[in-house]
């Protein structure tokens, strides 16, 4: 479904990421980790095209995303994305940023987008804020609302960029659950995130990346218990501590 | 010893004042309109990759905010009326001072407008272009329905300001002698001798209608920030 090649991408004389390259097959949940600055974001943000990148191949659902002839925005409507900040639309009540892209890029008519914005804030659990502003929920809310915005364009893989990064403790697992049942409803999702508990109970497969490279691409059972490089054990040792 | 103030002249006169007025809001509305759509234009031309585009923006911004504006009035007396006649085969008895005057103000304040909408529109978080882009929305699509109503509520009470101190501005079409509320008063005041307690009458609208107006923008800045 996502197919990465030797990507590779530089600010300057930066080089942001090198040769990377996985292969994400339809229904996987991949994990991706690493400390920060590591390209983590910036690899999960060149699969839906927001971050250009130099050399290299991404392909998703046989669509070239480098390709300047691929209409980008077509792709990006298929493919659903949360933010680390929500990115919820401020100037919207929450049922109007469910439905404003269903019905500007879908075409679907403002009835039909409401009656499925309605069963997603139901699924996560917000139907009642339908008609609040984003101001006036909480960041996990937020995040929920969020997700079930991506899902209304009834996409064909998710990508998460640390989503609850930005969350109070608290509001990390209601965030949590709603992801986990996605993916166990077999939706294929590629995940930045620290949280090592979601990793163990949904992932397939984890990805450990630092200073721009793909240092580990392991199936789950293996990452945790055997990292085979020693910074991806170090990482490892630092945040499973406590 | 001193000056006998009368104003037993203002009364009589008030319903040419009001055409006066009348006159001052009509450009004053015009100028805000086509300032805030051409300026948003700009600004929009300014902050694209088109390194042409946003060079001609930029130029008109810096070209109209380094002439003083009753020059530009005044150029704009002398050379829309000979375009109109010549262009649109006008009469030459139709008074095109009016619409010279509305076209001045627009363009003048289309460059300071677009300064103020390129900082909303910079004032609106980035990440929201992105969001709005990964749900398949185009550049022209984002700016529509995302960047441009968050911009523009964020410099509400500076689009106001400036349109009060349009208002203001507009007295200086004395300068083709067109009646506005300001022109109306002058010939009043020197045609019944009373030129200082007509123009202190005049002053007085002005502020009153500017201070009102700001006040509200003030009320509205508070409630926002609630």
């Amino acid at each position: 479904m996502i197919s990465i090649s030797n990507v590779s991408k530089h600010y300057g004389s930066f080089q942001v990421l090198a040769d990377c390259s996985t292969e994400v097959e339809k229904g996987e949940v991949i994990v991706i980790c690493g400390p920060s600055g590591s390209g983590k974001s910036t690899l999960i943000k060149c699969v839906n095209g927001l971050e250009p990148f130099q050399q290299g191949k991404i392909v998703v659902n046989n669509i070239s995303v480098g390709d300047p002839r691929t209409n980008l925005s077509r792709l990006r409507a298929h493919v659903g994305m949360v933010f680390q900040n929500f990115e919820l639309f401020p100037h919207m009540s929450v049922i109007d940023n469910l439905c404003i892209a269903q019905t500007k890029v879908l075409g679907r008519g403002r009835e039909e987008a409401v009656e499925r914005g309605l069963k997603l804030l139901d699924r996560v659990g917000l139907l009642v804020h339908k008609d609040k502003h984003p101001g006036q929920l909480s960041g996990g809310q937020q995040q929920r609302v969020a997700i079930a915005r991506a899902l209304a364009m009834d996409p064909i893989c998710m990508l998460f960029d640390e989503p609850t990064s930005a969350l109070d403790p608290e509001m990390v697992n209601e965030v949590l659950d709603v992801m986990i049942g996605l993916a166990q409803e077999g939706m294929t999702m590629m995940v930045v995130t620290h949280e090592m508990g979601f990793a163990r109970k949904v992932a397939n497969r984890v990805i450990f990346m630092d200073e721009g490279r793909i240092v580990e691409d392991a199936p789950k059972e293996d990452f945790f218990s055997k990292p085979r490089s020693e910074r991806a054990q170090q990482f490892l040792s630092k945040i499973l501590q406590h | 010893m001193g000056y006998e103030f009368d104003w037993s002249s203002i009364p009589g006169a008030l319903p040419y004042l009001w055409q006066g007025m009348v006159l001052t809001l009509k450009i004053t509305a015009v100028a805000v309109t086509v300032g805030i759509v051409w300026g948003t234009l700009l600004a929009l031309m300014r902050m694209s990759g088109f390194k042409l585009l946003a060079w001609l923006a930029a130029s008109y911004v810096n070209l109209f905010r380094s002439i003083p504006l009753v020059m530009v009035l005044l150029w704009f007396f002398l050379i829309v009326p000979t375009l109109l006649v010549k262009l649109l085969d006008i009469p030459r008895s139709f008074d095109t001072r009016l619409v010279s005057a509305m076209v001045a103000f627009s363009l003048f304040e289309a460059a300071y407008y677009s300064e103020i909408i390129r900082a909303g529109i910079r004032s609106v978080a980035k990440g929201q272009m992105g969001a709005a882009n990964a749900l398949g929305m185009s550049y022209g699509q984002a700016m529509r329905l995302v960047i441009l109503p968050q911009a523009f509520r964020n410099m509400i009470p500076l689009l106001l300001t400036q349109g009060i101190i349009l208002f203001q501005d507009t007295s200086l079409v004395y300068v083709s002698s067109l009646a506005d509320f300001f022109g109306t008063a002058y010939q009043v005041g020197s045609r019944d001798g009373r030129l200082v307690e007509l123009l202190l009458f005049a002053g007085a609208v002005y502020f009153t209608i500017s201070f009102l107006a700001s006040q509200l923008v003030k009320h509205y800045q508070k409630r926002k920030a609630i």
